[in-house]
C-alpha cells in the first residue's frame, strides 16, 4: 500500500489535505485510499516506479484530471469549491514545459508569468539571468536546447506569488549546477512559508522532505 | 507602469492572451498565407472549370465565396490550440486564475483577426473576378464580418474537443459544417437577394443573431472541451 514515510506535523488547517484519493485507469487501480497533508514550509516528494501514477496524482491535485474518487482539500475548504483563489495559489510545472519554441524566453514568461501576477520586464530579465539564460532573451526558443527550455519554464518559480508548487520531473535534463540551483530555490520556497510537492528519481539533498511513494504493495 | 506583485486584472490576461497568440500567428506567417491562399485558389478555379461567362459566374458567385471561405476557416482552424496543446501551454491556460471563458474568447479573437479578416478585406476583388454585381460588394462584405467570426467560434468547440487525438483527418470538417451550415446559407442568401435588387436585411439579422449566440456560448463550450481534451 502507499505509505508515507516520514509524516509532517500538522499546525492548524494544513495548506493542502488529501482525503481517501482513488484513482482508476485503463481498469488498472494506480491507487486507492491515498491520504496525505501537505503543510506551509515543506517539500513532498513522490516517488514511484514508472508508470505508478505520479504524474496522474499531480494532474488530479491541481485540478486538470478529474476521473477521481476522493476529497482535495485546500485551506480547509474543497478545491471544487474555491477554484479561483485555488488556481491563483499553484504553480504547476508539467511534463510539457508551456514553452512556445516560436516565442523568445521573454515573450513566453510575459505570458506565462504574467497570466499570474503583473510583471515587467526588468523583473522578467532578472528572473531570466537567475536561471542562466542571461543573453538569450531575445533567442527564440527553438534555438535552445532542451534543458534551457526548461529553465525558461522553471524561471516561473522565480515570479510566481503561488504558495504551493507542484512540479512534474523538474530535474530531467538540468545539468548539475541547475539541479543544485533548482533545489536551493526550492528549500528557499519551503522556509519562506511556502510548500512544494515535486516527483523526481532524483535524491533531494535538502532538509524536511516527506516522501510519498506510489505502488508499494 | 504596472504594479508589481498583484494578481493581473482578468482584462490584462485577456489582453496578454490576445498578443500572445497575435505575436505567434505574425511569427509563423504560413499559418496566416497558407489558409488565405487556398481561398484565392479555389475560388480562381471555378472561372476555369466552369465557364468564364459572366452571367454563369454572377449566378453561382455567392455561393463559390461563401464556400471557399468555410473550407480555409476549415484548414485555419487545426492550429488554433493544438501547439498549445503540444508545448503545455494549455495547461498554463486552465489554471491561470481567470475564467476560461475570456481567455478563450481572446484566442478565436486573436485566430479571427488572422484568418478571418483577411478574407473580408479580399472579398470584392474576388467577387469582382466572379463577376458578382457591385452593388452587392457591401453586403458580401457584412455578410462575411458577420459569419466569418460565427464560423471561428463555431470551429473553436471542435478543435477543443479533438486537439487530445493523435490522428485527427476529417474528424474536424465532420463536427464542424454540420454546424457551418445556417451560416452558409443565410450568407449566400442575403448576397443573392442584394444581387438581384432584393433587400437582405433579413438575412443579415438572422446572421446576427447567430454571432452572437456562438459568441456568448462557444467559448464556454470550448472551455468545458478543452478541460476534457487535457484530463
Amino acid at each position: 500500500m502507499n505509505q508515507i514515510t516520514e509524516s509532517t506535523v500538522a499546525l492548524g488547517a494544513p495548506l493542502l489535505e488529501v482525503r481517501g484519493l482513488c484513482c482508476e485507469r485503463d481498469e488498472r487501480m494506480l491507487f486507492a485510499g491515498l491520504s496525505f497533508v501537505v503543510e506551509c514550509g515543506t517539500v513532498l516528494q513522490i516517488a514511484g516506479s514508472n508508470g505508478s501514477g505520479k504524474t496522474t496524482l499531480l494532474r488530479i491535485l491541481c485540478g486538470l484530471n478529474d476521473g477521481y474518487d476522493g476529497e482535495i482539500i485546500w485551506r480547509g475548504e474543497s478545491t471544487d469549491d474555491m477554484a479561483e483563489s485555488f488556481a491563483g495559489d499553484l504553480l504547476y510545472f508539467g511534463h510539457r514545459v508551456g514553452v512556445n519554441k516560436i516565442l523568445t524566453p521573454l515573450e513566453n514568461l510575459r505570458w506565462s508569468a504574467g497570466m499570474q501576477r503583473n510583471v515587467n520586464d526588468q523583473l522578467l530579465l532578472d528572473a531570466l539571468e537567475a536561471v542562466g539564460l542571461r543573453g538569450f532573451e531575445e533567442s527564440p526558443c527553438y534555438t535552445l536546447s532542451a534543458g534551457q527550455q526548461q529553465r525558461v519554464s522553471l524561471a516561473r518559480l522565480r515570479l510566481s506569488p503561488a504558495t504551493l508548487w507542484v512540479l512534474d520531473e523538474p530535474f530531467t535534463t538540468l545539468d548539475v549546477d541547475a539541479v543544485a540551483q533548482l533545489e536551493q530555490t526550492l528549500a528557499d520556497h519551503a522556509r519562506q512559508g511556502g510548500a512544494v510537492i515535486v516527483t523526481t528519481h532524483h535524491k533531494l539533498s535538502m532538509p524536511s522532505v516527506s516522501r510519498l511513494t506510489l505502488g508499494v504493495n | 507602469m504596472l504594479s508589481v506583485g498583484v494578481k493581473p486584472s482578468t482584462r490584462s490576461a485577456f489582453m496578454l492572451t490576445l498578443k500572445r497568440d497575435l505575436l505567434i500567428a505574425f511569427k509563423r506567417k504560413n499559418d496566416i498565407v497558407n489558409p488565405f491562399m487556398f481561398f484565392v485558389i479555389v475560388i480562381s478555379l471555378f472561372p476555369l472549370a466552369i465557364s468564364p461567362e459572366g452571367e454563369r459566374l454572377t449566378e453561382i458567385a455567392a455561393g463559390v465565396i461563401w464556400i471557399a471561405v468555410l473550407l480555409s476557416a476549415m484548414l485555419s482552424m487545426d492550429s488554433l490550440y493544438r501547439g498549445d496543446f503540444e508545448d503545455g501551454s494549455l495547461e498554463i491556460l486552465l489554471l491561470s486564475p481567470h475564467p476560461l471563458f475570456f481567455l478563450v474568447l481572446a484566442k478565436n479573437i486573436a485566430h479571427w483577426l488572422v484568418s478571418g479578416l483577411p478574407v473580408v478585406i479580399a472579398s470584392p476583388l474576388l467577387a469582382y473576378m466572379l463577376k458578382l454585381p457591385s452593388e452587392s460588394y457591401a453586403t458580401l462584405m457584412l455578410t462575411l464580418l458577420i459569419g466569418t467570426p460565427t464560423l471561428s467560434l463555431i470551429g473553436s468547440i471542435a478543435v477543443a474537443l479533438t486537439v487530445g487525438l493523435g490522428s485527427r483527418g476529417l474528424i474536424l470538417a465532420v463536427i464542424t459544417l454540420p454546424f457551418s451550415v445556417p451560416v452558409l446559407i443565410f450568407g449566400t442568401l442575403a448576397v443573392q437577394a442584394s444581387a438581384s435588387g432584393l433587400p437582405s436585411g433579413g438575412y443579415l439579422t438572422l446572421l446576427l443573431a447567430l454571432l452572437a449566440g456562438s459568441l456568448s456560448l462557444a467559448p464556454l463550450t470550448s472551455a468545458a472541451a478543452l478541460r476534457i481534451s487535457v484530463s
